[in-house]
């Protein structure tokens, strides 16, 4: 079945092109930008794992489950948790890509323009096995909160207030930062620990404790708990 | 504040806390009694202890030297996890927290005085005392059964030897056997806890016994994850198991542990193994302070656990009418923390935050497929209430599953350093 893909996905994707809400210039310009990214992925006929898995039929996959491919520990639980790639969560990981995986082995710190994401996505889209049934564009899901991703509202964060919010995390986190079962979420950069919380309180990650736990912490207390786990080693 | 802070050095380092902490110098430090080493007490011992910086006295009351968790103890008796995994000790509590550690059993609360009394004849004062005391079997909840019938028909619902007996004994069954377990009635300890353990004998009797018998018996319509394990006992035990309600056999009007036999409305059941899980209450010492309702458990104070009998007792886990939150170990630790705080801002002046509680329950149905049920929780007037929950579903793939145990297994380990250090 993998073998087949590529050549399906050049078939297919020349035939939707035509029907496409994405213009050949968008198209040609996702192609330009793909460049930052071919150094880790390859895309296309015949196209073969790098540092990060080939990207055929990246659409509607659930992630770390091409074979051959090295994936982070924090990858491979995202995707037993649930996490599948759309058209919304690629936009989101493209953003930035601890948005969805603190773990992530993705080096890369993001295309913040939407505008540039769109474009590589209808890029990426063609090397599907069906890209008329993929969505044009990310709904609304990224759109309303893609900015809040990137308020600057936690360095200031009350740490006192942490250590007493952290006795929720620490029922199951080890204060110590083992990580086994459960990941260690001490020692973390505080945006990295911030952008990890509102991706679980929005709902864009899938583990149903942490979207519960998010769910109710404000703004503040995110902050706080970020500047108490930032010290914790 | 020290974050990193070393833990605590012992009577040097006391004295320097003390010196820094907001009690004048040459006054003796507030003293927390905490009866009971369990989830909820050793979480409230170490919480106490550690945020306090030394500002505060702690001393735990707990007769066990050796703690086993009650939290999966069936995976014991399904050899997942050898009985040694889940016992603890109070060591580090001592070292590094400096609590005080005393190993007898309270035999009585004097409200007036503020005295806890020992077994042993000692008597401790205390100026707030915690109560963690776990939940005792309701005397003559099953005719016929008592707690010297125990060896007989095992509960194991307290952990440790109880567990073990129970564990044998399946393993002694003989081939083709009844395993018969007389569940409780609502409200009791861990609510999927039964309906693991059956998945957890059910695993044991498919690889030495596979044409031996599974019953419950049992005076509930319905049960926790009912839809999970009933899912995983069809796919994995299939033919194996039966629940019968008591609409069905009219409800178990007594047991005799001599001849094995469980009597029914119509009729009598011998079983090779009988595990009698009777009705509970709030732990003895509960009862004796008498800060128990007629249910037989303690109505607290939602925001501070504090029992509406006596304002310097707060109750902790198990032992609680709470509202919304079920006994389990994980609710135990979460009020645990909100108590502390009230305690710490109470007797030291430091900050009052508003409490918040948390619950997740795992449980294992056959090997890597574990599922989970959890809530949030805040504090209103008149209970702690829930806010938001969720399930595992049914059909979820193996990966899922398998990382759902996995998961169970790093909050066991984040849970025990969180009560013990």
């Amino acid at each position: 079945m993998r073998a087949l893909i590529p050549a399906l996905v050049l078939a297919f994707g020349f035939l939707s092109g035509a029907t496409s809400v994405a213009s050949a210039q968008d198209i040609a310009r996702g192609e330009r930008l793909f460049n930052a990214c071919l150094r880790c992925h390859d895309v296309g006929k015949d196209a073969k794992n790098r540092i990060g898995p080939h990207l055929n039929g990246v659409f509607d996959r659930k992630a770390a489950t091409i074979e051959g491919a090295t994936y982070s520990k924090a990858m491979k639980r995202a995707g037993a948790d649930g996490l599948r790639w759309t058209i919304d969560t690629l936009n989101i990981y493209i953003q930035n890509p601890k948005n969805l995986v603190s773990g992530t082995r993705m080096n890369y710190r993001g295309m913040r323009k939407e505008k540039d994401r769109s474009d590589l996505l209808a890029y990426l889209r063609q090397f599907s096995v069906s890209p008329a049934n993929i969505p044009e564009a990310s709904a609304s899901l990224l759109r309303q909160d893609a900015p809040s991703l990137h308020e600057e509202t936690y360095l200031d964060g009350d740490a006192e207030y942490g250590e007493y919010l952290s006795g929720e995390c620490t029922s199951c986190h080890q204060s110590s930062g083992a990580d086994k079962g459960i990941p260690s979420i001490t020692g973390w950069p505080q945006p990295d620990f911030v952008i990890a919380l509102r991706a679980y309180k929005k709902g864009h990650r899938p583990h149903p404790v942490m979207q519960m736990i998010a769910k109710r912490l404000s703004e503040e207390e995110i902050a706080a708990l970020a500047a108490y786990f930032k010290e914790l080693h | 504040m020290r974050l990193n802070r070393r833990r605590f050095l012992g009577t040097a380092a006391a004295s320097a806390a003390l010196l820094s902490s907001p009690i004048a110098v040459g006054q003796k430090r507030p003293r927390v009694v905490i009866i009971g080493g369990g989830a909820g007490g050793a979480t409230a011992a170490r919480y106490l202890a550690k945020d306090s910086d030394g500002a505060i006295e702690v001393i735990l009351i707990e007769p066990s030297r050796t703690y086993y968790t009650c939290f999966f103890s069936n995976l014991a008796i399904g050899g997942f996890q050898p009985m040694s995994k889940l016992a603890h000790s109070y060591g580090t509590l001592a070292s590094e927290y400096g609590v005080t550690v005393v190993h007898d059993w309270a035999s009585a609360v004097d409200r007036e005085k503020k005295v806890v009394r020992l077994a042993g004849g000692d008597a401790i004062s205390y100026d707030r005392l915690v109560l963690s005391p776990g939940i005792d079997f309701v005397k003559g909840a099953i005719e016929g059964w008592d707690v010297t019938a125990q060896t007989k028909m095992p509960h194991a619902y307290k952990a440790g030897t109880q567990t073990q007996l129970l564990k044998a004994q399946i393993e002694a069954m003989p081939e083709g056997g009844t395993f018969a377990m007389v569940a409780p009635p609502n409200p009791y300890r861990c609510p999927p806890g039964p309906y693991e353990r059956v998945s957890m004998v059910a695993h044991v009797l498919k690889q030495r016994n596979p044409t031996a018998k599974i019953l419950i018996l049992d005076p509930k319509e319905k049960f926790s994850k009912q839809g999970l394990f009933m899912e995983g006992w069809e796919n994995h035990y299939a033919g194996m198991v039966d629940w019968l309600t008591d609409e069905f056999t009219g409800g178990v009007q007594r047991v005799d542990p001599d001849t094995m036999e469980i009597v029914l409305e119509d009729e009598t059941i011998k079983a090779d193994v009988v595990n009698v899980i009777p009705a509970m209450q709030a732990g003895s010492i509960a009862q004796q302070a008498g800060l128990t309702n007629e249910a037989g458990w303690c109505p607290i104070v939602p925001a501070t656990l504090q029992s509406r009998m006596d304002e310097n007792i707060h109750v902790l886990g198990d032992a609680t009418q709470n509202g919304d939150m079920p006994k389990s170990g994980y609710s135990a630790n979460s009020q645990a923390k909100a108590a502390a705080m009230a305690i710490r801002h109470a007797l030291t002046g430091s900050r009052a935050f508003k409490p918040r509680f948390s619950n997740t329950c795992w449980s294992l149905i056959s090997p890597d497929n574990g599922v989970k049920v959890g809530a949030s929780y805040v504090a209103t007037d008149e209970k702690i209430a829930k806010v938001d929950g969720f399930i595992s579903q049914n059909n979820e793939d193996d990966a899922l599953r398998k990382q759902t145990y996995e998961e169970s297994l790093g909050w066991y380990a984040g849970m025990t350093a969180d009560m013990f250090g």
